[in-house]
This record gives C-alpha cells, sequence and structure tokens, in this order.
C-alpha cells in the first residue's frame, strides 16, 4: 500500500448522501443501457484453446453484473469484447437495440478502468478527468468552464476534491482507482466495465471501496459489469453474478443462487466452502466407501457421484446413516469451538462447529441438513 | 576476482565485503581507465584544438570564413536536416509497430533495423553506388529522366538515413514493449482519435527517449564519413560534407583549416555528450523504461 492512504478517507469524506445524491443526478446519471452478447467466440493462437467458447449473457439496464471465475477463464477478454477493444472471432454485441460489434471502441461510449489504472502519468488528476470531455469532436465539446465544473462535481463524487493539480505518480493505490474511476465517468458513458478494479490494493482499502462503488452505482445508475476472481466481492457487491470457467458460463443468477442452488460442481466449489466426497448412489442411498451414509433424494441420479456438502449444513453427532470422519484438529475460537474434520472419501478437511470436546484422530459421525450430487466422470 | 588473499580478515570491514576489492587493486582499475580515456580520448581532443589554433585565433576563424569550407558545414546541415526527421518518423514507425502489435516478420523486421550497426558504412555506401550509380541497376533508368542520386546530395542523404535508421528506433522499442498498450487503450476509450491518442499519450511517453534518440541520430548524421564518402564523389563547394572536407584539407598538408573544421565537429560531439548527459540525470527513469510511479 502506498504512504500517505488512511482507508477511512474513502468512506469518511464529511459529505453526506443527502447532498450527494443530487451532484450525481446533474453529472453523471444517464439510464444505462441493456447490454447483450450473444454466442461470443475469442481464439488467440491458432491451436490452443479459445479463451471465449461461445459466450451468451445479457444484462439489464442499470444493474451491476460481476464476472467471477478463477485465472485465465476469460473474464478480462470478455470485457474486453463488450469495451471493443478486444475483436470476437463469432458472436455479436448488443447495446440495447443497436448491434455495435462493428462499431470501434471510441464511439460505443464506454468507460473503462483496468486493473492497472492506465492513468496518463504527464497529465494531473484534473486533466486525466478532463480527457474525454477534451476528445470529443468540436461541436460536442463543452467550454473551458464546463469542463471545469465537471470535472470538480467528479472530484467531489469521487471524494479527491483537494487533489486536482498532483500527478498520478503522487497519489496512492486507491486515490489513483478512484480518478480512474472518475476519469471513466467523465464521458457519461451508458456502460461502465471495471477490470479486477480493487485487484491491486490491500484487504482493508479493497473493503471500503466496494461499499463505496456500490454507492456510487447507487447514485449513477450506469450498467456496470466488474470482474473479479474474489467471491466475497461479487457476493457483496452484484446484483447478479456470472460464473466463468474455461470460457464458458457456468451460471448466471443472484448471489443467493449461485450460493445456495449451484449449477454445477464447478459453481459449488467455487462458491463458498465445500467438501466434496466421492460416492455412489443406489437402492435410495448414498454409499460411501460401502457404507450408507445418506438418503438419496428421489431426483438425485442413480450412480457414481460427488456429494458436495456446505460445512453449516454439517453437525456432528447421530450414527444411523452417517456420514464418517477423522478429527484432525480441533479448536476454540471467539464464536465457539470447531473442528477440522477429513470426511472419508474426500481429500480437503472442513472445519464443523462442534460442541463436545474433541481429540486429535477421533472418529465422529455428521448428519448432512442438506446435500447436493453431481454427477462423477 | 577473489582470491584467498582478498578476503583475509586483516582488511577492514566493509558494507559490502563482497563487492569490495583490495585498495590496491582499485587504485589500479581506475587508474588504467582514466589513462585510457587520456590516452584516446582526452588528448586526440586537446590536440584537435590545439592544432586548430597553433597558428592563432585569427587563422583558426578564417578558416569559416572559407566558401568551400562554409559549403561543407552547410551541406552537412542540410543532410542532417532531412536525415533526422526521415529518421525519427521512421524510427517512431517501426518501434510502435514491433512494440504495439503482433505480426508475422516481427523478428524479421528487428533484425533488419539492426542492420546498418553490423554492415560497414562503406558498404553501404557500395550498394547505393551499386543501385543508383551510372552502371548501377537503376542507372540508366535515372540518367534518361535525369535525377542525379550518387555524386549528388540525394545519394548523401540516402546514405546517411541508412547508416543513422537504428538509433531512433532502438531507443523507444524497449521503452515502449514495456509500457505496453494500456494508456493507448484507455484514451481511446475515452473516445480519443488515433490521432489524438498519439499526440497525447504516446508521444509524451516516449518523448525524452526520442529526445536521446534524435541526439544519438544527429551527431552520427554529421560526423558519418565511410558511407557518405563513397557516394559523395567529393565535390569540392557541391558534395563535400564537414568530416569529407576534414580529410580533403589534411592531404593538402593544411592542418589549421583540417583542425578547425574538426574542432566543430568536436564541439558537436562533446554538445552530445552533454545533452546526453543532462537527458539520463534529468530521466533516467523514463529512458530506462519504468514508469514516473
Ligand atoms: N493477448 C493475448 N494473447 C494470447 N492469449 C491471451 C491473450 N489474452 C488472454 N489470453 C488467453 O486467454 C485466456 C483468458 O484470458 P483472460 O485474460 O481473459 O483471463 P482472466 O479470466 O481475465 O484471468 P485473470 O483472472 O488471471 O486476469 C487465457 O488462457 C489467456 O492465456
Ligand atoms: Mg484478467
Amino acid at each position: 500500500m502506498v504512504a500517505g492512504f488512511a482507508p477511512s478517507d474513502a468512506l469518511a469524506a464529511p459529505r453526506g448522501r443527502a447532498e450527494a445524491e443530487p451532484v450525481a443526478a446533474r453529472t453523471v446519471r444517464k439510464p444505462g443501457s441493456e447490454v447483450r452478447v450473444d454466442g461470443i467466440v475469442k481464439t488467440f493462437s491458432g491451436d490452443g484453446p479459445a479463451a471465449l467458447e461461445g459466450v451468451s449473457l445479457a444484462i439489464a439496464p442499470g444493474e451491476l453484473l460481476a464476472l467471477l471465475g478463477p485465472s485465465g477463464s476469460g473474464k478480462t477478454t470478455l470485457l474486453r469484447v463488450i469495451a471493443g477493444l478486444e475483436i470476437p472471432d463469432a458472436g455479436r454485441v448488443f447495446f440495447g437495440a443497436t448491434d455495435t460489434t462493428d462499431v470501434p471502441v471510441q464511439r460505443r461510449g464506454v468507460g473503462f478502468v483496468f486493473q492497472h489504472y492506465a492513468l496518463f502519468r504527464h497529465l494531473t488528476v484534473f486533466e486525466n478527468i478532463a480527457y474525454g470531455l477534451r476528445s470529443r469532436e468540436r461541436s460536442r465539446r463543452p467550454g473551458e468552464a464546463e469542463i471545469r465544473r465537471r470535472v470538480g462535481q467528479l472530484l467531489d463524487l469521487v471524494q479527491l476534491p483537494t487533489l486536482a493539480s498532483r500527478y498520478p505518480g503522487q497519489l496512492s493505490g486507491g486515490q489513483r482507482q478512484r480518478v480512474a474511476l472518475a476519469r471513466a465517468l467523465a464521458v457519461e458513458p451508458s456502460v461502465l466495465l471495471l477490470d479486477e478494479p480493487f485487484g491491486a490494493l490491500d484487504a482493508q482499502v479493497r473493503k471500503d471501496l466496494r461499499r463505496w462503488l456500490r454507492e456510487i452505482h447507487r447514485e449513477t445508475g450506469q450498467t456496470t459489469v466488474f470482474v473479479t476472481h474474489d467471491q466475497d466481492e461479487a457476493l457483496e457487491l452484484a446484483d447478479r453474478i456470472a460464473i466463468l470457467n474455461r470460457g464458458r458460463i457456468e451460471q448466471v443468477g443472484a448471489p443467493h443462487e449461485v450460493q445456495d442452488d449451484p449449477a454445477s460442481r464447478f459453481v459449488m466449489s467455487f462458491v463458498g466452502e465445500t467438501a466434496r466426497v466421492a460416492a455412489d448412489i443406489a437402492g435410495g442411498q448414498v454409499w460411501v466407501d460401502g457404507r450408507a451414509a445418506l438418503r438419496a433424494r428421489e431426483d438425485w441420479p442413480e450412480g457414481p457421484v460427488d456429494l458436495c456438502l456446505r460445512p453449516w449444513h454439517l453437525t456432528v453427532g447421530g450414527d444411523e446413516a452417517a456420514l464418517l470422519g477423522t478429527v484432525r484438529e480441533w479448536r476454540r475460537t471467539a464464536r465457539g469451538t470447531v473442528a477440522e474434520i477429513l470426511l472419508d472419501g474426500s481429500d480437503s478437511p472442513v472445519e464443523v462447529k462442534v460442541t463436545d470436546v474433541h481429540r486429535k484422530g477421533d472418529r465422529v459421525a455428521l448428519q448432512a441438513s442438506e446435500a447436493r450430487v453431481f454427477p462423477r466422470g | 576476482m577473489s582470491s584467498p588473499a582478498m578476503s583475509s580478515p586483516s582488511l577492514p570491514a566493509a558494507p559490502h565485503a563482497a563487492l569490495t576489492e583490495p585498495k590496491g587493486v582499485r587504485v589500479l582499475l581506475i587508474a588504467t581507465a582514466i589513462g585510457f580515456l587520456a590516452l584516446f580520448l582526452l588528448l586526440p581532443l586537446a590536440v584537435v584544438f590545439a592544432e586548430a589554433l597553433s597558428k592563432g585565433l585569427g587563422n583558426y576563424l578564417a578558416t569559416f570564413a572559407e566558401p568551400d569550407a562554409q559549403a561543407a558545414i552547410r551541406l552537412t546541415l542540410l543532410v542532417a536536416l532531412i536525415s533526422v526527421p526521415l529518421n525519427v518518423v521512421f524510427g517512431i514507425a517501426a518501434s510502435w509497430a514491433i512494440a504495439k502489435f503482433d505480426f508475422r516478420g516481427r523478428n524479421l523486421l528487428i533484425t533488419l533495423i539492426d542492420l546498418p550497426f553490423s554492415v560497414s558504412p562503406v558498404v553501404a555506401g557500395l550498394i547505393y553506388v551499386l543501385i543508383f550509380g551510372s552502371q548501377g541497376v537503376l542507372g540508366p533508368f535515372l540518367q534518361r529522366h535525369g535525377i542525379e542520386i550518387i555524386f549528388a546530395v540525394p545519394g548523401i542523404v540516402l546514405a546517411t538515413v541508412f547508416v543513422t535508421f537504428p538509433f531512433v528506433a532502438r531507443e523507444l522499442i524497449p521503452l515502449m514493449q514495456d509500457q505496453g498498450t494500456t494508456d493507448e487503450e484507455a484514451a481511446l476509450t475515452l473516445g480519443a482519435s488515433p490521432w489524438r491518442v498519439f499526440l497525447t499519450v504516446t508521444l509524451p511517453n516516449i518523448k525524452w527517449a526520442l529526445l536521446y534518440g534524435v541526439l544519438l541520430c544527429n551527431a552520427r548524421a554529421m560526423g558519418e564519413f565511410g558511407a557518405v564518402s563513397v557516394v559523395s564523389g567529393r565535390i569540392r563547394g557541391l558534395t563535400n560534407t564537414m568530416p569529407l572536407h576534414v580529410e580533403i584539407l589534411y592531404n593538402e598538408y593544411n592542418y589549421v583549416a583540417a583542425f578547425g573544421i574538426a574542432s566543430l565537429l568536436a564541439l558537436l560531439a562533446l554538445v552530445t555528450l552533454a545533452g546526453k548527459t543532462f537527458l539520463e540525470w534529468r530521466h533516467a527513469d523514463a529512458l530506462a523504461g519504468r514508469g514516473a510511479h
């Protein structure tokens, strides 16, 4: 973290929401447009796997959507395709009713915030933010006084009113990121795209900026897509989450949907902690290591499956038709006692809340109040 | 360079013991370096000025009043004035292409840019004679249309452009590669036209390296001898550049005039050196390809 930036100054500016609302409404409020991508394919090297393998996605006007996925899953590529910085091999991009696939970046009206800010280092904060306004063709270019007014309002919005004459090199990481956002908002984009906007910042600053971005979004109402590989960030911020894996969308849904009703084993294990147990389903029972461990739900398929469990759905106790596990560790925490248990048929331990005292090596039976299965293979 | 004697405990403990040579070795190395510099660089420089001024300031200044000398100076300035801007354009275009795009033949282009460094300037000059000379490939065609290239100013400019081609490009390529394309992309998303992106983002990002390249390119353009001497034909007052004029005067035993012109070239070298040092001192970060963050 760069010195000189106290995390609190992200939010603690002496400006209430009541005052913020009209400022934003006057400067940048503009109805966001719907964004739709349809069958996007993008390959970088001729023979390698495609970075995007037919991605279709519709983002509602004014929605805040998170693109979540592991490294290399194609999040940045999809965002760049929407922006027009990357040309897809196949598929179309629509903003509202207009097909923008062949519209060059300059005329798409998107705001793009880069992971490493990409501020112009030879320009002051003021000039960075004014860049987009000054770049307009003469007939649409605002006058100097108007530019001054707009940049001033944006500096207020991102809570950096005193830093207008600094150079990017003299700002902290969090401040740079906010300047980058102000610069993107200055052109009144109908779509705002952010590529891991807080990726390079430390945990506390991330948290502050996250809440702050949520507020800005409420004020400006732009259709916003932001890339992250931090599930907490996605769950906390987004209206909906699109989960990307190897160039495909695995699921799109509200945070509680992807968490509670994951569409695939990948989503289940990527969003939220998961214990995975190799099991077989036969005769209405789930079998682990030859023991009946759980009654199978009627809609579960017969045959070899992965049984996926959330740690918070597990309780220790009972012995009839239970999962078995070995206690690896047991400790007291501020919120009670937890045991680290390695379930039979699983290869990584889970932390389960317990009430009794346990010793390392104890064998325990566990009941699962909820579980999901995905066919193995 | 490590021997048991050097790490002997009798030596005073230094903060970076592994990098500290014994005093004797250090003195010897520094003395050798300075001796070499004095013998091969400073002494000749002093001799140039001493010879030029040996018959007094009046004779020295009279050298520059001579029409042929003035013609040589004018031609040299003209050649630099044409070839340096050409190289700036070529250099920026080539390094832009190499640093910001991935295309077939990129490596070939990088190799070609370095070619003038590896080819003897005389050979470079001869190539132009073979192409544009009266016996050359294009000779008859050019003669029919009354276009003179060899033994004329165009040939001198061509040869100079050839030998100076790498200077600008080689300064810019590593810097541009390091800076990547994100700044340009950011400007594009903000609605800037490509030309505006170039003027307001790319150019400011490379300006110090560019200036540095121009300085070196200019020094070479004014000082080039080999390639130019092949194509110029050394027509006094017409196709003689300063370096060629120095040689002619010297061969005529006109030492004061020869060294007088040479002193101008030496002065140019000193100015270049000073400018280079200043740029390195002020903008070491940008020149080394690091951002000013
Ligand atoms: N310019 C490029 N040239 C070649 N391959 C690329 C390029 N950009 C991306 N790729 C490849 O495309 C795939 C998707 O990359 P992308 O940058 O979209 O991933 P990501 O999800 O953003 O990952 P991360 O979280 O690490 O940023 C990767 O396999 C990557 O190697
Ligand atoms: Mg990425």
